[in-house]
């Protein structure tokens, strides 16, 4: 073999709580402003401040604004020692107030809501428990909680996101886990070969990726996230890209070039049939499903440029979508089916994240950094996430669906690439 | 495209000539070996073949220069039983998978054109690595020329 392989894999081999990106907001236009009190502990200081991850949620979503503690004239820990004049006068709209008590070694936060402008509660006294380590995820149940009350869409901080991370001298590639604020990293692959493409399995508990580990070629793998257990599910000539889960998560759309040429497949994740969906001598790829499973979305470049065109998976049917610039690849549907996200470029531009709206056509660009690429967007449909470079680097950002907000998050170590949002997990 | 590869070429046969010299001068004063003179012979007969041809932006359709090339890649493989692995890349605009399916059709572009030259086809094994592993890391015009290419590997 002229081709040594030594697959360098490792799963499950790191976990750590440091956050491995970071987040810088740009200011919007009018946002929420909400005072969120450090919450009471009379204990020993805690690993986590509570107050302060909902703060931070809540201005990451772009809707919101969290007052300063600093600037805070009083810590009311109930109803009572709230006086609403104290948070009219810093501006906050709302006030969270909360506290936490253990008991047999678990951790329980209780927390209201106010309205200050209308001055009166929310929502009555709540209670979230859980271990030491689980502190962050009943800060993002609480923030969840907050979102949804006064933006009425779910809130979407306890999803999670898987993202690549690169490594140059010595190459290397690593498939990371982390929550939706990037914080609690944890490594779920190592290759010393490319990894790319991973998608979320619409039930939360699988990825799919594309590795190049066996012989330094493509092949589309299938894990477990919870157990690292993996399966490869394609290893054909050529091009084996693109994995696209079905809704009902039991089929898969990719890539191959099996035949020669690259073309639009779907597979039956169990059985492992396939069906051939294109048949072209341009390039098709990056398959995308419909809402519904009806159709795919996918990127062709039969027009001399890439595009996205529609495929009827019934009919065979296929239609050109997307007329707007001269490059239109890599198609995401939004959770409610009514708009793309993609990349696009217009003649003399550089490449941005757009939106289109399916029914009319219209396309909006969402993004104003360089060589941006590879959109995600949340489980609420009100976010995006998507690859840029900042400072020679791979970084990645974050916009609200109405284009006002654009958070870049610079790694610390590697280029970090390819983010893919989870859905809700419940 | 191939100024550069003469350029290249030349710049190894130097590279090569003043090794074997100073292997010369630190070692006793041999005469020339066999094998020394092996090896200044067969850097300079390569010396203008470059084993990397380019492509346009977004295209892959081999320009002139690259069919030059790859003729005299092709003279060498024919009839020869040597395997030939062609590793298509493309530059880091755009889409990351699409980029992939570039690299793969500009490989292919190059493998077909070996076969219409008479090259035997099962010898070649094509694989795009998209723009995973760029020649040239910078982010301007001048890198992206240098990574939108098929490596032709012996």
């Amino acid at each position: 073999m002229r081709y040594i392989i030594s697959a360098f894999l490792f799963v499950f081999a790191l976990s750590a709580n440091a956050q491995n990106i970071v987040f810088v907001t740009k200011g919007i236009d009018n946002p929420t402003k909400i005072a969120v009190v450090p919450f009471a502990w009379t204990g020993a200081r805690l690993p986590e401040d509570i107050a302060k991850i909902v703060g931070n949620d809540l201005e990451f979503s772009g809707q919101f604004e969290a007052t300063d503690p600093e600037r805070m004239l009083a810590f009311p820990r109930a109803e009572a020692e709230v006086h609403y004049r104290d948070w009219k006068a810093l501006g906050s709209e709302y006030l969270l107030i909360g506290s936490i008590t253990q008991q047999a070694g678990r951790y329980y936060a209780s927390y209201e809501l106010f309205d200050v402008i209308q001055q009166k509660r929310v929502f009555a006294k709540l209670t979230v428990d859980g271990t030491e380590a689980q502190l962050r995820d009943m800060a993002h149940h609480i923030s969840d909680k907050v979102y949804e009350t006064i933006t009425g869409v779910r809130g979407i901080f306890s999803t999670k996101l898987i993202y690549v991370e690169a490594f140059k001298k010595p190459q290397k590639y690593r498939l990371m886990l982390s929550d939706i604020d990037g914080f609690r990293p944890r490594m779920l692959l190592e290759s010393r070969y490319p990894l790319l493409s991973p998608v979320w399995s619409p039930n939360g508990q699988r990825v799919a990726y594309v590795s190049f580990e066996a012989e330094n070629k493509p092949a589309i793998y299938i894990q477990d996230i919870a157990t690292g257990r993996r399966q490869q599910m394609t290893n054909f000539r050529g091009l084996n890209g693109a994995p696209a889960w079905s809704p009902d998560g039991q089929k898969l759309a990719m890539a191959l070039s099996k035949d020669g040429n690259p073309e639009i497949y779907v597979m039956n994740v169990l059985t492992r049939q396939l069906t051939r969906v294109t048949n072209h001598f341009a390039i098709d790829h990056e398959p995308s499903w419909a809402a519904d499973g009806a159709s795919l979305f996918f990127t062709s470049d039969r027009g001399g440029k890439p595009q996205i065109y529609q495929v009827n998976l019934a009919s065979m049917q296929q239609e050109r979508v997307t007329f707007d610039g001269d490059y239109n690849a890599r198609a995401r549907v939004a959770p409610d089916g009514k708009s793309l996200v993609m990349l696009n470029k217009r003649p003399g531009t550089t490449h941005h994240i757009a939106a289109q709206d399916i029914k009319s056509g219209n396309l909006r660009i969402l993004s104003e950094t360089n060589l941006d690429e590879s959109p995600t967007i949340a489980p609420n449909g009100a976010m995006l996430m998507y690859a840029t470079r900042s400072g020679g680097k791979g970084v990645l950002a974050a916009v609200s669906l109405d284009a006002r907000v654009k958070i870049l998050q610079p790694p610390k170590q590697g280029d970090v690439r390819e983010p893919a949002w989870s859905p809700f997990f419940n | 495209m191939i100024t550069k590869a003469i350029k290249q070429g030349l710049t190894l046969a130097v590279v090569m000539s003043f090794l074997v010299g100073c292997s010369g001068s630190d070692t006793k004063p041999v005469e020339n070996t066999t094998t020394g003179t092996a090896v200044t012979d067969t850097s300079a007969s390569e010396a203008t073949l470059s084993n990397v041809v380019y492509f346009d932006f977004d295209q892959y359709a081999l320009t002139a220069e690259s069919r030059a090339v790859l003729l005299a890649h092709a003279d060498k493989l024919k009839g020869a039983s040597v395997a030939v692995r062609l590793e298509g890349h493309a530059d880091e605009r755009g889409s990351r998978e699409y980029n992939m399916a570039l690299g793969e059709k500009r490989a292919n572009a190059v493998r077909d054109f070996l076969v219409t030259q008479g090259v035997n086809g099962s010898s070649l094994e094509v694989v795009s690595f998209g723009e995973e592993q760029p020649a040239a890391t910078g982010s301007d015009e001048s890198s992206w020329s240098q990574n939108r290419r098929v490596e032709v590997k012996y």
